[in-house]
């Protein structure tokens, strides 16, 4: 393990470059893909690969993202390990195929560059494609930059794949701002990742004359429930995996990753909630403050589904008010999903900090750090003060 | 001075966003001159599909719709129904039309809807960065086939014209290049005969303009028109498939 640690090479790549490197060395069997801003360089990297020899994986240009979900359900389901990628309205147009993927259990792993919906069109990041994709049946692991986006890429692998698991898994990022942006990240060795991930073995693949099959057959009222049921059951178990695979991953790169991320929780009165690049720029906000001596910390979801309810609560025990920021609306009148969610989880805990919700960046626009100060100010407010929480806000839209 | 010619009016003066030498320009230009001779700006309504005309709303005089990818035929197919009257157009790539989209042409040429589908074929995905599309040539490069388009991993080219004149619902359909004055003449009589297929009442029309893409296939623009008239003709053969009385 230490010689994995020291064969680590560090490298300046985009985060789209990241995650077509985890692609080429975990050499999926397929590749099925349809091109769309910001994720194309994904694919087309990996084209490149295909083209140069340097994988043996099929890679298949189809004709929209509906069919490379499609083809990539059925490569995985007859034995293959089958990857895409897509970002926004490729992600809302493979809908219909997400939950067909995670009803017949078939371990995907899919990068999806953050992308806000049409309409109106627009190609910048926020959330509102993967959030809305939240309760299809999918993992969900967010990442904060490319590093990140790299490790969760290669972890995802293994939980996906997990004989107690057997779900699809989509890891993001935010598109532009990472998937377009030069990061150092250090890179596991080829052969690293090739152990790490093994091989690939669908439990029920076709093809086994022995054992004749058919994938998704109709179930009515006598056998549906208990399918979904199964479904919720493999969902709750992946926590448990996600963990094994974490400090399996951890030994090997030296990297620990958890469903949530603490920084500078320690002595915070109050904090942030966050998910995705914001958490870079929030950390430079919290260390700026605690320099100014203030008492606030940072709490970041790496993984939201499964959600991280009792890693929250924990992360929040001492917390007087938070403010949890969501890159996209759930338009149900109670705030974004992240806000609904964690709040909901708070109900379970015996400290209910106030909360407020900051709806922040959609379509692309910039959080700069004096916005996310503006944030901590007012959430610190809340908890020095009388105010009740609940509220929802919008950090940086023009009235 | 006597003006003889000027910017038609079914233009906006929005300067073009396109790349120096591609022929999205052009067919703009002689869209908007056939809505001004049919004297349609006031019943025109246009739907932008996603390419990299994109932006075609800014540069139509007239209304215009937003489709997502490959969805314009179907949503001009629900502004004709609702406003019959109405002329309804569609301007889209190939990778709109041919690729994401393909169903949608297919239905609403079949359908016979009384609608004008402008399709631009430069044989690449243009906007996402040249990408290989249905219509992709055998042997040429794109991004995601640096070694060339292999058959026998990739396929053939998707001949939509060839596919379509099967199809009674057709009442116009046509391939025309803009590679020369001439071909460009030629073009707008194309779009035209398109336009009076719908005003007519007859139905479907479309006209596929094989166009240039000078950036994503790495040629100058006197190049580029060079392989359409070399290579892309070869494949997608000018001619009229459907006309009518
Ligand atoms: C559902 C969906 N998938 C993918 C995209 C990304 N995308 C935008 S334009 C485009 C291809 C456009 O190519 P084409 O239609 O040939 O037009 P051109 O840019 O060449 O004029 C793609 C794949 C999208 N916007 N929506
Ligand atoms: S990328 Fe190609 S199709 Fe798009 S504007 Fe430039 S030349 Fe025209």
């Amino acid at each position: 393990m230490a010689m994995a640690l020291e064969a680590q090479k560090t490298t300046a790549l985009t985060g789209n470059e990241a995650a077509a490197t985890a692609l080429r060395q975990i050499e999926p069997d397929v590749v099925a893909a349809y091109p769309i801003t910001p994720q194309t360089e994904i694919v087309q990297l990996f084209s490149t690969f295909v083209s140069d020899g340097l994988v043996k994986t099929e890679f298949a240009a189809v004709e929209s993202e509906h069919s490379a979900m499609s083809a990539t359900i059925g490569a995985a389901a007859a034995g293959a390990r089958a990857m895409t990628a897509t970002s926004s309205n490729g992600l809302a147009f493979m809908w219909e195929m997400l939950y067909i993927a995670a009803g017949l259990r078939i371990p995907i792993v899919m990068p999806v560059v953050n992308r806000a919906l049409s309409a109106p069109i627009n190609i910048h990041c926020d959330h509102s494609d993967t959030m809305g994709a939240r309760d299809a049946g999918w993992i969900q692991i967010y990442s904060e930059n490319a590093q990140e986006m790299y490790d969760n890429l290669i972890q995802a692998v293994r939980i996906a794949e997990h004989p107690e698991v057997l779900l699809p898994i989509m890891v993001t990022i935010d598109g532009f701002i990472i998937s377009h942006g030069m990061e150092n990240v250090e890179l596991l060795q080829d052969q690293v990742v090739r152990d790490f991930v093994g091989e690939y073995h669908f439990p029920y693949p076709l093809l086994d004359i022995e054992h004749p099959k058919t994938i998704g057959p109709l179930t009515l009222q006598d056998f549906y429930f208990e399918h979904k049921r199964e479904q919720a059951e493999a969902m709750q178990r992946s926590k448990a995996v996600i963990t094994v695979i974490a400090d399996d991953f951890a030994r090997l790169s030296g990297r620990q990753y958890g469903f949530v991320e603490c920084y500078k929780m320690k002595g915070a009165k109050y904090a942030l909630v966050v998910l995705g690049s914001t958490a870079g720029t929030a950390k430079y906000v919290v260390d700026e403050l605690r320099q100014e001596g203030e008492q606030c910390g940072l709490v970041k979801i790496r993984v939201f589904r499964p959600f991280p309810g009792p890693e929250l609560c924990k992360a929040l025990a001492d917390i007087k008010a938070v403010g949890i920021m969501d890159r996209s609306d759930s338009f149900s009148t109670q705030g974004g999903p992240v806000f609904a969610e964690t709040k909901a989880a708070l109900y379970q805990a015996s400290n209910q900090p106030k909360c407020v919700n900051y709806i922040y960046g959609l379509g692309g626009r910039d959080i700069e750090p004096s916005l996310i100060r503006q944030a901590f100010m007012e959430v610190k407010d809340l908890a020095t003060s009388n105010a009740v929480g609940g509220g929802i806000r919008h950090l940086g839209v023009r009235e | 001075m006597k003006q003889v010619t000027g910017r038609p009016t079914a233009l906006t003066d929005k300067p073009f966003h396109y790349c120096p030498g591609c022929t999205h320009g052009i067919i703009h230009r002689l869209v908007a001159e056939a809505l001004e001779e049919d004297n349609l700006r006031g019943k025109a309504i246009g739907i932008a599909s996603v390419g990299c005309s994109v932006f075609a709303y800014d540069y139509f005089n007239c209304d215009m719709q937003q489709a997502a990818h490959g969805r314009a035929p179907a949503v001009a197919t629900g502004i004709k129904r609702a406003w019959p009257d109405s002329f309804v157009f569609t301007y889209q790539g190939d990778g709109d039309l041919a690729s994401i989209g393909i169903a949608e042409t297919i239905h609403a040429a079949s359908r016979g809807e009384n609608i004008t589908v402008i399709f631009v074929n430069n044989s690449v995905y243009g906007m996402t960065g040249g990408q290989m599309a249905p219509t992709t040539l055998v042997g040429q490069k794109s991004t995601t086939t640096p070694s060339g388009r292999d058959a026998t991993l990739h396929g053939y080219p998707l001949p939509v014209c060839e596919m379509l004149q099967v199809l009674p619902g057709v009442a116009y359909l046509a391939r025309v290049s803009v590679s020369s004055p001439a071909k460009i003449r030629a073009a707008k009589r194309a779009i035209k005969r398109a336009f009076a297929a719908q005003l007519r009442g007859i139905g479907f029309g479309l006209v596929e303009i094989l166009s240039s893409c000078p950036t994503n296939w790495h040629l100058d623009p006197v190049k580029a028109l060079e392989f359409v008239d070399n290579q892309m003709a070869a494949q997608f053969p000018l001619q009229v498939f459907r006309d009518f009385e």
